[in-house]
């Protein structure tokens, strides 16, 4: 009970602090309209379908933007003002304290999504026809949530390694570029695949695309979900790990 | 048989080396011995003062007792409680605050700061609010709480520091420099605050570079320097070290280092620091009592530009000094 109030409490207050750093969020949202603007342009020649493809790309990849450059950016803010040391000398559970930032972040990428899709229907005129708008709705939150547990994962890395915010930045247009957001997967080698599987966004995306066009979304939902909660739960396991050798190497502070 | 009465904080030669790597292209490998081999108890309810210069060791050992750093060799109990093994349940029964901007959810509002630790705490949620009024009331920012960190004062945010530092009452508070950068009066305010905590039956230990601060709020000091705890007592006894010892201020003006180090190797000179005071510089020369060296050390100040001079009893700012400087 106290663990559900913790994370929840959390979330409201990393997602409030979030959305008052005006910086990121104009960032947040401006930023993605500009691939959303070249996809388009790309997708222009092709059918309204391939323009709805992606206009959806392009607002997951705000999602995913705002989670793994934010996490490493985050964490080392958290290191810099120091509080990254008072939420270890806590005796909550670092998972507990960790998840709803990362959450946080994700759910920042809501705005980017919206706007993605809103720049798309105004400039570009693309028309959001959804399907299945129940699957979506499940869809969308899921792919929010798995995303924010991927950026778990990366933030509890970052704890014990000072430079690995670079590892944030670093990851941000591989993941773009094989969970398919915007150009399908079976133009990569098949070596490739077998990453993407492993990656929840991939998932996600399909998901969301399934559930707009009328396909079956719900394995695809499955997986995403299934995926975000095996991230979790490696975290989860490692973190004491992490924890103790930060402690041990001194790197919690910036001194 | 009578149960002994426990400390509450047992530092038993605690050491902490640090490793850092310099140089850009042919990368070493450097130790730092931050912390070498201390050891210390406090007792129950006891205001225990950690003082030392810059770099002296305070907030390594501060660290290693609050569990953010792991020793390198040597051991610590809060309460009984390991420190490395059962850091969990010392984390639950200790506050910490530290001086200084840092520390605090600058874009969230100070009830937000504490609501949040409250929840990280663990503080039941029906005692959260009454709490949180209190601690606002006790610091002084009853009326301010709802507005973000950012625009507050150093005074302020080191108040909110305290507040969210004792926030789920901890029997053991730590506190590291909590007056650096705060003006004179925020700092006597902050003073009472601590003193307060020791009169509500807490456990503190408390780092500050001020003697006067030390001397007016600890039952016990233990003076740092280098790594190791040079002495350790009660401000009388630390002020005894000294107490054969008489100072002698010396006004003077753009003195040179030459001559500075000429009066240290002085015969009957015990040490010297210096004072800068606007344009002056003010040396403290210490010398055992009844040592008339006023004459002898004008005479070498033969040339350079000499203000005021006074000769008066020590204090244990010069205690302090003398400790420090015998130990350089
Ligand atoms: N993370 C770190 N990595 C490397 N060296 C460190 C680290 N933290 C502290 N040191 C070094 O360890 C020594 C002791 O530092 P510490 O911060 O404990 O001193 P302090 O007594 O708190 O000083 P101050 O009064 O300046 O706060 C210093 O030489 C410092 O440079
Ligand atoms: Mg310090």
């Amino acid at each position: 009970m106290s663990a559900v109030r913790l994370l929840a409490i959390g979330w409201v207050l990393h997602f409030k602090m979030l959305s008052r750093s005006s910086f990121n969020s104009v960032l947040g949202v401006v930023y993605p309209l500009f691939f959303a603007t070249v996809a388009f342009f790309l997708f222009r020649e092709g059918s309204p379908h391939a323009l709805l493809y992606a206009s959806l790309g392009a607002s997951v990849m705000g999602i995913w933007s705002a989670t793994s450059t934010a996490a490493g950016g985050a964490l080392q803010r958290e290191r810099w003002h120091g509080t990254l040391e008072l939420l270890v000398a806590a005796p909550a559970h670092f998972s507990l304290v960790m998840l709803p930032v990362t959450l946080a972040m994700s759910t920042i990428g809501i705005y980017s999504m919206a706007a993605t899709l809103l720049w798309g229907r105004l400039v570009f005129g693309i028309s959001l026809h959804i399907a299945h708008p129940l699957l979506f709705c499940l869809a969308v939150p899921v792919t929010i949530v798995s995303i924010g547990m991927c950026g778990f994962l990366l933030a509890v890395s970052f704890v014990r390694y000072r430079t690995a915010w670079a590892l944030g930045n670093l990851l941000e247009y591989p993941v773009w570029l094989i969970c398919g957001f915007l150009v399908p997967l079976s133009l990569f080698p098949g070596w490739v695949r077998p990453i993407s599987w492993l990656l929840a966004p991939t998932w996600g995306m399909r998901a969301i695309r399934e559930a707009a066009i009328g396909g079956s979304a719900l394995p695809d939902i499955g997986m995403c979900a299934g995926l975000g909660a095996a991230y979790t739960l490696i975290g989860v396991l490692v973190v004491g790990r992490l924890l103790h050798s930060a402690r041990a190497r001194a790197t919690l502070s910036l001194t | 048989m009578t149960p002994v009465p426990r400390a509450v904080v047992e530092v038993r030669d605690l050491r902490r080396t640090y490793r850092t790597s310099t140089g850009v292209f042919r990368r070493r490998s450097v130790e730092i011995e931050a912390v070498r081999g201390v050891s210390f108890e406090i007792g129950e309810g006891e205001l225990f003062g950690l003082l030392g210069p810059n770099g002296a060791g305070k907030t390594t050992t501060i660290k290693m007792l609050i569990t953010l750093l792991i020793p390198t060799s040597g051991t610590a109990r809060v309460l009984g409680l390991d420190v490395v093994k059962d850091s969990r349940e010392v984390r639950k029964r200790i506050g910490y605050v530290f001086g200084g901007e840092r520390g605090l959810y600058e874009r969230l509002s100070a009830l937000d700061n504490l609501r949040y630790f409250a929840e990280l705490y663990a503080v039941p949620p029906r005692e959260q609010k009454p709490r949180i009024e209190a601690l606002l009331e006790l610091v002084g920012l009853k009326g301010r709480e709802k507005e973000r960190v950012e625009g507050y004062s150093r005074g302020m945010r080191q108040r909110l520091h305290i507040a969210r530092g004792i926030l789920h009452d901890p029997p053991v508070v730590f506190l590291d420099e909590p007056t650096i950068g705060v003006d004179p009066v925020g700092a006597r305010e902050l003073r009472a605050t601590i003193a307060s905590l020791a009169e509500a039956g807490k456990t503190v230990l408390l780092t500050t570079h001020y003697m006067f601060e030390a001397d007016s709020l600890c039952d016990r000091i233990a003076v740092i320097n280098k790594g190791e705890i040079v002495a350790e007592g009660t401000p009388r006894d630390l002020k005894s070290i000294v107490a054969d010892k008489t100072v002698v201020e010396i006004e003077t003006f753009g003195i040179a280092e030459e001559t500075i180090e000429k009066l240290r190797n002085a015969p009957g000179v015990a040490s010297i620091s210096i004072e800068e005071r606007d344009q002056a510089q003010v040396l403290l020369v210490q010398s055992a009592k009844g040592l008339e060296l006023t004459q002898t050390l004008l005479a070498m100040l033969e040339g350079t530009t000499v203000g005021r001079v006074a000769a008066r009893e020590p204090t244990l700012e010069d205690a302090y000094v003398a400790l420090v400087d015998t130990a350089a």
